[in-house]
């Protein structure tokens, strides 16, 4: 078979696999993304009010020092292993919040570790997180750009 | 002119004296758990990192058929294997623990057909007496090279499949009276329908398989009744399918005796989804399950077909789609 032949036969092939695979259920896995994500925002929401209410932390020292504490909160139980369990349950619910990015910063940490502290840990480290820097610091340029702008009127 | 069906005719039959094998502990839970010779208590199998237990798995599995069948190092002419790290390292660094000369393949999951294929060819051509064919897959390097890593909280779609970790070896010889031996074999050939999914193999992995299958059995003028068992490798639920469609749009039926090792494996739950996939899969289920049956008489004829994907990270990085490849081989009780 070639050419226009052996396309044709691809594109029918291709039309039968996906009529037959598995869908994800997204109504489950919306419910599960809604309700850890949501857990794990008003566990941070709940460290903010003790650190304002029992500190009196405000302003940008209290925000930082709560996600510090979610940071830590999710990268040691990354460390645990229980951080991808979670995961496997929750899907973005999981991954969106600041403790999914910490997971995604120490899993690849621990992973390479075997090569190396300088060409396995450290290098491998940004892995995953790589992507997520590059568009936030980037998105974070242009906005600020775009607000420049609009200042000037 | 008239397309190529030849296959390989073993006019001197290749004896498979004895297999082991050794899996992980999520395979020892799974439905063929306690027919497993060796089931790890834990998957680094007491070594600092998993490709260490991935070398040390086969290596084990390798010794042990050597002892089973009552030989020694010292008397085994051949060593073929293969795993799916990059540059074979598992296989390779397994043979340096040998004193027995050494090839080194690469076939992604259909290694073990591949490695059986080789031996046999050497073996029936009078160039050696005997060989040991061994392959090894593990999911925790393999998890590692493919994908992401384990601690990763990350969800693997419906269509995915599991590495199985766990190494097969079989000692293969010249012809022996009593036992199961091969006759004769299917070369594959490479077939890409343009799957690019890297987390659909069962799919990748269904054309060529079909393709082997169907020229087996037009070059040997057998037709799927004649077998007891044709087990597949790790095409999964979903790939298992696929090929029994395809091949019944081929004019054969291999609904009532097809059976695949990566549907077989696991209890298929949540994590698994279609079933084990990886060089271990066919080579353990095979060892374990499928050999013991020839061996005691409880089935007389069976298809083995290898399935492998082979792809990369970078092929599938730069938007490649899977080709697949399958290798048969066909044993029976003489």
């Amino acid at each position: 078979m070639t050419g226009k032949n052996k396309s044709n036969t691809n594109e029918k092939y291709l039309e039968y696999v996906s009529s037959i695979s598995p869908k994800t259920n997204e109504i489950k896995t919306l419910f599960r993304a809604f309700l850890v994500g949501g857990i794990i925002c008003s566990i941070g929401q709940g460290i903010r009010y003790l650190f304002s209410l029992v500190f009196g932390l405000e302003g940008e020292v209290l925000a930082g020092a709560t996600s510090m504490v979610m940071i830590f909160l999710g990268s040691f139980l990354t460390g645990l292993g229980v951080y991808d369990r979670i995961g496997k349950f929750a899907g973005a619910g999981s991954i969106v919040p600041i403790t999914g990015f910490a997971n995604s910063v120490v899993s690849p940490a621990m992973e390479f570790k075997s090569e190396g502290f300088i060409y396995g840990l450290s290098a491998k480290m940004f892995t995953v997180a790589g992507p997520i820097i590059v568009f936030g610091v980037s998105g974070s340029v242009i906005v600020g750009i775009i607000y420049f702008i609009i200042g000037l009127f | 002119m008239k397309e190529s069906y030849k296959n390989l005719v073993f006019e001197n039959p290749i004896s498979v004296l004895e297999t082991y094998s050794i899996v992980g502990t999520k395979e020892g839970k799974g439905n063929l758990g306690k027919k497993f010779n060796f089931v790890l208590e834990d998957d680094r199998y007491d070594e600092s990192t998993f490709e260490k237990a991935e070398c040390k798995m086969l290596s084990t599995a390798v010794k042990q058929v050597i002892k089973k069948s009552n030989h020694t190092e010292k008397q085994v002419d051949l060593f073929v294997g293969g795993d799916l790290l990059n540059q074979i390292i598992s296989a390779s660094f397994t043979a340096r623990d040998f004193e027995i000369p050494f090839l080194g393949l690469y076939n992604a999951c259909a290694t073990f057909a591949e490695s059986m294929i080789i031996s046999s060819m050497a073996i029936s051509g009078n160039f050696i007496d005997n060989a040991v064919c061994g392959v090894v897959s593990h999911f925790s390097t393999a998890e590692r090279q493919y994908r992401y890593p384990l601690e990763l909280g990350c969800v693997r779609p419906p269509q995915s499949q599991w590495t199985v970790t766990g190494a097969g070896a079989v000692f293969l010889s010249k012809y022996t009276n009593g036992y199961p031996s091969i006759t004769s074999a299917t070369i594959g050939k490479v077939v890409d329908y343009g799957v690019t999914d890297v987390n659909n193999m069962g799919a990748a992995m269904a054309p060529s398989c079909a393709s082997t299958l169907v020229r087996h059995f037009k070059a040997t003028n057998t037709n799927p009744s004649d077998y007891d068992m044709i087990v597949t490798g790790d095409l999964g639920a979903l790939g298992s399918k696929i090929l029994k469609k395809l091949v019944n749009d081929d004019g054969y039926s291999i609904y009532s005796n097809h059976y695949d090792c990566g549907e077989m494996i696991y209890n298929v739950n949540d994590e698994e989804f279609q079933g084990g996939s990886g060089a271990g899969c066919s080579a353990v289920v095979f060892s374990s399950y499928v050999y013991p049956m020839l061996r005691e008489k409880k089935i007389n004829k069976i298809l083995l077909l290898s399935t492998g994907a082979l792809l990369s990270t970078v092929s599938s990085g730069q938007g490649e789609s899977i080709p697949g490849i399958t290798h048969a081989v066909c044993l029976e009780n003489l």
